[in-house]
């Protein structure tokens, strides 16, 4: 049986307005999803064209999480979202060029040609950049909230991981740390169902991730992570929550993983009716329709939405090919730090 | 100046660097109402408050990790491990993490792992390693390893001020055994500067943490037979100070490399290769190394004896090297 808080759907645009988003909120919403959407594919092609080197990971089917809980954030507020996460980035203001640089290893990439893919963020956006070992970066989150705490700051860090990583020790010792310090932290699990090719069935014995925040003293919340607007309440009400004060919140968005691992993965380990399911509640698809039936998105303004995020990506890969390829020269500078470099917005 | 032990200097500096710069905290186990296990932070928690001084749960990886996020929040965190063998359980933490996160997203991350390490007091097998090898071999980090009080106290202020990731190594053997006159204001000892801890003409023992105490005594023995022995401490193993190491063998022509890690892949090997590339010419006997046996520290009084470089064995090998 759940432990966690089973979150209701959102359904009229009354009760979009009363979690605080106006129309023109709800378009940029649909907006940051379909270009983080549009960076994927675009991402994809471009990597099977032999532009894009190492491997490849997109996030289809979980933008509306990764979209929604970043809109819940503050602008001082700081994050470690990881590789289903492309949404988190693109509402934090990450532009697409530079997305794109860092997928073709250049220079302008946030990690100037050093890490790929989504292993990447930009500081001056509170974005930390992620490392492989997933859940790794949910003590590096728990440090944020811990140093804003120590210096009764109102700010919040937000923490993602995945049902997978869910299994590792540092889920645990973060959680525990946050619960028992009542720290300014939201943890954010993107349950996609699948862990590469493992099932959740083989990864966790209790029906959610979100029960376990009972054991750590705080609350647990389960959300369909395809309902933008039902993560936007429930992150917003934990971001808030941490801000003032009231400690964790764990939320576990059940979304989809509506491609394999990585490109090179075709998933055949995924039954196939689960992928027509999938089709049927495409976060993207769902967000439209409520739009259309809601608040009277209309044809004319899908079409110039379209057609502002075709040119926006097209000259975002133009830029991005555009941007020289690391010099090998500077392949050993900067693995140490120097006390000028400490002059940054963070280490003020 | 006043005469500390080891570990006040090491409480002292720590204390210090707490009263100038708040965004210095120290979190571990015990270290608060307890004062940590081997009490290095009594009456910190009563100075600085229960956030400044912040007793964790029994969690390497989350006290380690949090320190990386912490730093890019603009503070100055100081973790304690309550021995260095459980730094093993945040190894991710420092190695995949703050290791390489400057390199990949350039925000440096200033923290500071504190590691009571070594043995000498049956501590066994999980309370007495010396694991500094094991991260002196990964880029990013920074790894210090004082074995005066001047330098404890030193070289922890460097270490909270350097932009870098850095592993201090305190030698547990030394805490209440070594004194010495320490400065009583605030000094920072510079990161990759070995000391001469004794001139000699003769033979080399390039040496850190508590076996400059061996390499000193051994040397003692050795002046009685009229060989003279030059002991440098390197203070850091990352950054190590080739230059020192490589002007004293330039100068005596014979080394010994003497550390309390075991012997195989351990940070000696390093010393050597480097001496045989870089000042083979120089040389009148080949490098000698001596280091524990590759076997975990035993805990037993007669097996650790056996286990750990002696005073005599040290005596023994500068001999053999003086002989040839």
């Amino acid at each position: 049986m759940a432990i966690a808080r089973e979150a209701e759907p959102v359904g009229s645009l009354h009760e979009v307005r009363e979690a605080g988003l106006d129309r023109e909120d709800l378009l940029t919403i649909y907006r940051n999803m379909l270009i983080t959407r549009g960076v994927e594919e675009r991402g994809h092609i471009l990597y099977k064209q032999g532009k894009i080197p190492g491997s490849f990971y997109t996030g289809r089917g979980n933008e509306a999480a990764a979209v929604a809980v970043a809109m819940a954030m503050q602008p001082d507020d700081v994050g470690t979202p990881l590789h289903r996460d492309m949404g988190v980035h693109i509402t934090r203001g990450l532009e697409a060029w530079r997305i794109f640089a860092n997928y073709m290893g250049r220079a302008d990439g946030p990690a100037r040609g050093r890490d790929g893919n989504v292993h990447m963020a930009d500081a001056r956006l509170g974005m930390i950049s992620m490392v492989s070992h997933l859940p790794a970066m949910l003590p590096v989150a728990v440090g944020c909230a811990l140093a804003f705490r120590i210096r009764e700051e109102k700010r919040v860090a937000v923490g993602w991981f995945g049902e997978g990583s869910a299994a590792r020790g540092d889920a645990h010792e973060s959680m525990n740390l946050a619960g028992v310090r009542r720290l300014p932290v939201v943890f954010i699990c993107d349950n996609n169902q699948w862990a590469y090719s493992t099932p959740t069935h083989l990864g966790f014995a209790v029906e959610h991730i979100a029960d376990r925040a009972e054991a750590y003293g705080f609350e647990g919340v389960v959300v369909d992570g395809t309902d933008v607007l039902a993560v936007y309440r429930e992150a917003k009400r934990a971001v808030e929550k941490a801000r003032e004060g009231g400690g964790p919140t764990l939320i576990e968005c059940l979304t989809l993983r509506m491609e394999g691992h990585a490109v090179h993965d075709d998933a055949f380990y995924v039954p196939k009716h689960m992928f027509e399911e999938w089709a049927k509640s495409d976060p993207i698809e769902r967000f439209r329709t409520w739009l259309r039936e809601h608040a009277e998105l209309s044809d004319d303004e899908e079409e110039e939405l379209n057609s502002e995020i075709k040119k926006l990506l097209n000259d975002a890969i133009k830029r991005a090919e555009e941007s020289p390829l690391p010099d090998p020269a500077t392949v050993t500078d900067g693995v140490y730090a120097a006390p000028e470099d400490l002059d940054t917005p963070h280490h003020r | 100046m006043a005469e500390l032990t080891y570990l006040q200097a090491i409480s002292d500096g720590l204390r210090l660097e707490m009263r100038r710069d708040k965004r210095v905290y120290v979190i571990g186990e015990d270290v608060g109402v307890y004062g940590g296990a081997f009490k290095v932070t009594l009456g910190f928690q009563e100075e600085f408050g229960p956030w400044r001084v912040i007793d964790a749960p029994l969690s390497e990886t989350a006290i380690v990790g949090s320190c990386t996020g912490a730093a890019l929040m603009g503070m100055r965190p100081v973790a304690e491990m309550q021995f260095a063998d459980f730094v093993s359980c945040a190894w991710d933490h420092l190695v995949t993490i703050a290791a390489k996160q400057f390199y990949r997203a350039g925000t440096p991350i200033p923290i500071v792992v504190r590691l009571p390490s070594g043995g000498g007091f049956s501590g066994g097998p999980f309370h007495s390693q010396n694991p500094e090898s094991s991260f002196a071999h990964i880029p990013g980090l920074k790894c210090v390893c004082p074995a005066t009080p001047e330098d404890a106290k030193g070289l922890l202020a460097s270490a909270i001020e350097d932009p870098n990731p850095v592993l201090y190594f305190e030698h547990k053997h030394l805490y209440r055994r070594i004194k010495a006159e320490v400065p009583e204001e605030r000094y920072t000892t510079p990161i990759g500067k070995a000391r001469t801890h004794r001139e000699g003409e003769d033979l080399s023992v390039i040496t850190w943490g508590a076996m400059v105490y061996t390499a000193d005594e051994a040397a003692d023995e050795l002046a009685k037979e009229d060989v003279s022995v030059e002991v440098i401490d390197l203070r850091s193993v990352l950054p190590w100070d080739r230059e020192a190491v490589l002007a004293s063998v330039r100068k005596t022509s014979k080394v010994l490399v003497l550390h309390e890690d075991t012997r195989t892949g351990g940070f000696g090997a390093e010393i050597a290769a480097t001496i045989a590339e870089e000042a083979f010419e120089s040389l009148d006997a080949p490098v000698k190394r001596i280091a524990s046996p590759d076997a975990p520290v035993p805990y037993s009084p007669p097996l650790e004896k056996a286990y750990l470089p002696q005073v005599e064995t040290v005596a023994a090998g500068l001999r053999e090297l003086a002989a040839y």
